[in-house]
């Protein structure tokens, strides 16, 4: 199913787009005010950016350093090429600690790679502890959004979930209630686990050391009371030196929420004693992205989701339309790279506004990229053959004036004899569903020229 | 000073009035622009399709027809920038290079070419100012709300010279009307859902004539406002600015 199709249905519900598209550029707006205070903010981005350009350049050179300073700090180094191999080695730890119960806090890599329903398969339960992905976990949805998981359900939708599956009141909607019960069911889950997994948001090349940005404190509690954590990253989480990691906080929670930090910023470089620190280094395609010039600067992506909360089309689609692990509009980036034919729409579904690229605090020229992925995709043949052929005739036809001159006179002259339903039938011109055509005038400006400077 | 009007195909065939308030605004400022005849169209709505390939003739036939003028004039930022950002794909001959930078948005020009930056005349309404994406994002014409607060740029500035002339505050200053080229019809209704918000932010606002520099957008805007019948005029603000009077 398309992206259009999907979108169609989400905006057909109008008040819970209206209310999708005010709650993310509330946070929009908020982003806007916490970047407008720092003066060298746009230093700040182009410094990030060449950071990471720097370190992908190099990428290979820095995963050596880390994994040997890892190592070196009595960290356990795991390497997986796919998603499948991620899995099993997360499995295969957490079966050597014969544990069936393991918390996890917010990672889009795990999501990405579907461990939930692998370890489930292995009869392991796996509570995600973050509150907006615990909501969906319960549902059985997929995240919606990169920083809010959630952000599609409205409160109402979240009294219904938590009635039904940690029996709280049924029409109690209060956010504060609703809060306490997750609050109260999640520590349970908390105190039991052995085994811990978390994200990582950066990684350091110098220290060999994880950093995880929460704002619930979620993964922290999680991992420190666990014996063993596991943190699973994608190869392009690096960055070189401890010094660099700055640049990235800052720009961090205030592109995503508009705060100056995240309320947790927790640095993990070696395991406690008695204790067991895992780093799964995943690639997942990463390489193959990295080996595409146009597109690879989509890899310095720090997931701050801002480009989601600014991009209109997002924000009326809603994250379920994108059909992918990362939405909106760097999910339309990173999506064909995985798979072209099943992605295919994500790259037309945007206007090529350009606020995204204006408003990513690393830099990434999304829409410039979108613009590219259209490219290969017509030229791979993954745009509908109607469209292919009817573009191909325009070519030929907007080359030549004299079939221009005409074709425009003919096409005017239709619409003004034709009756208005047919020129305006829903079923054969979708602009006509929701907007007039242009009333057609008499002259083209041509004809008009070709009289006035006769005279 | 040897200038072509560019006039983008939908503006020649659905917009003639937009095309000659561009020829008599720029005549009123001195300059005599031509209208080269064989013009045709940038082959925007090809590349932003995929198929950049097939637009190539089209750039090809873009660039004989204007390369012996020293000046590009088009009513409409995004062709100008397909031309010059797009246009990277041709061999990039000092024929194709000269067309790309000789190309020029009218009110880029107005202002900065020919450094106006006043009009006399008289508009006694408040007017809502639609920004296009291309031109303000693309172009640099106006600034962007992600990188700053403060709301400026050329064709406001113009507009504020008018006497009379009252500009809406928006809430949302530069969002995008959802237009897109192909995009309004390939998703049509999230098209037509941004072009509604875009227009309901002007109405709760106090917009009366809606203006832009950019005519597909006030196309597909003006589409909106004509099927829900609503209290506004669209207007290209070339129109505006070349002294049409509304009534
Ligand atoms: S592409 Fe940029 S704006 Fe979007 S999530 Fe990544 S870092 Fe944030």
């Amino acid at each position: 199913m398309s992206h259009s199709l999907r979108a169609a249905t989400f905006v057909a519900d109008a008040d819970r787009t209206t209310w999708h598209d005010e709650t993310l550029w509330f946070v929009r707006q908020k982003r806007d005010k916490a970047v407008y205070a720092v003066p060298e903010f746009q230093e700040l981005r182009e410094l990030a950016s060449q950071i990471k350009e720097h370190t992908l350049g190099r990428l290979d050179e820095y995963l050596k350093q880390f994994e040997a300073e890892a190592r070196r700090n009595g960290v356990h180094v795991h390497w997986a090429a796919d998603a499948a191999e991620h899995n099993d080695i997360i499995l295969d730890i957490i079966r050597r600690h014969n544990d069936t119960r393991v918390v996890k806090s917010k990672s889009m890599l795990t999501e990405e790679c579907h461990l939930n329903p692998h370890l489930l398969g292995h009869g392991i339960e796996v509570i995600d502890t973050d509150l907006g992905e615990r909501i969906i976990q319960l549902r059985e949805e997929a995240p919606s959004h990169l920083v809010l998981p959630a952000i599609h359900l409205k409160k109402e939708d979240v009294g219904a979930t938590f009635h039904q599956h940690l029996g709280t009141e049924k029409g109690n909607h209060d956010p504060q209630q609703l809060t306490e019960a997750a609050r109260q069911h999640l520590r349970a889950k908390f105190l039991a686990a052995e085994v811990a997994i978390s994200g990582v948001n950066f990684a350091v090349a110098e220290t060999g050391g994880v950093v995880i940005c929460t704002n619930e404190g979620n993964a922290d509690l999680g991992v420190n009371l666990a014996r063993v954590h596991i943190a699973s990253m994608g190869i392009e989480k690096l960055i070189p030196r401890l010094s660099d990691l700055g640049v990235f906080t800052r720009l961090l929670a205030r592109s995503a929420t508009g705060q100056p930090v995240t309320t947790y910023t927790s640095h993990y470089t070696k395991p406690a004693d008695g204790r067991e620190l895992h780093v799964v280094i995943v690639d997942n395609g990463r390489t193959q992205q990295l080996g595409r010039p146009d597109f690879r600067a989509s890899l310095k992506c720090i997931r701050c989701g801002a480009c989601m909360n600014t991009c209109p089309v997002y924000r009326r689609s809603g994250g379920h339309s994108y059909d992918f692990t990362v939405p909106g509009p760097i999910g339309a980036i990173l999506s064909p790279n995985i798979d072209l034919k099943k992605h295919s729409s994500l790259p037309f579904a945007s206007t090529l506004c350009g606020s995204c690229t204006d408003v990513c605090p690393v830099k990434i020229d999304i829409h410039t990229q979108l613009y590219k992925w259209r490219q290969v995709l017509a030229e791979a043949g993954e745009i509908p053959i109607a469209k292919k052929w009817s573009l191909r005739f325009m070519g030929r036809f907007l080359a030549s004036p004299k079939a221009f001159g005409l074709g425009g006179k003919l096409a005017r002259t239709g619409l003004r004899l034709l009756p208005h339903q047919l020129t305006h039938a829903q079923a054969l011109n979708p602009w006509a569903v929701a907007r007039e055509l242009p009333e057609p005038p008499k002259q083209s400006f041509r004809e008009w020229y070709a009289r006035a400077v006769k005279q | 000073m040897r200038v072509a009007l560019f006039i983008p195909c939908y503006v020649d065939q659905f917009y003639p009035q937009v095309g000659i308030a561009s020829l008599q605004l720029l005549q009123k400022l001195g300059v005599r622009a031509h209208f080269p005849a064989q013009q045709t169209c940038c082959g925007q709505p090809l590349a932003n399709s995929g198929c950049e390939r097939d637009a190539l003739p089209i750039y090809r036939h873009f660039v004989d027809t204007f390369q012996g003028y020293d000046y590009v004039v088009a009513p409409s930022g995004s062709c100008v920038y397909h031309v010059r950002k797009h246009f990277d794909k041709l061999e990039q001959t000092a024929e194709v290079q000269h067309v790309r930078a000789a190309t020029y948005d009218l009110i880029d020009f107005i202002t900065q070419i020919l450094g106006v930056t006043e009009l006399p005349g008289r508009f006694p309404h408040k007017v809502g100012l639609h920004l296009s994406c291309h031109g303000q994002r693309g172009l640099h014409q106006a600034n962007e709300s992600e990188l700053t607060p403060v709301r400026d740029g050329q064709l406001r500035r113009l507009l504020a010279s008018l006497e009379g002339i009252e500009l809406t505050e928006l809430d949302r200053n530069d969002e995008c009307c959802g237009f897109g080229g192909t995009f309004c019809v390939s998703e049509e209704a999230i098209s037509a859902r941004m072009g509604q918000d875009r227009v309901q932010d002007h109405l709760r606002n106090g917009t009366t004539i809606l203006t832009g520099g950019d005519m597909s957008c006030l196309m597909h805007l003006q589409g909106i406002v004509r099927r829900r019948q609503l209290p506004m005029q669209v207007l290209h603000a070339v129109e505006i600015l070349n002294g049409e009077v509304v009534t």
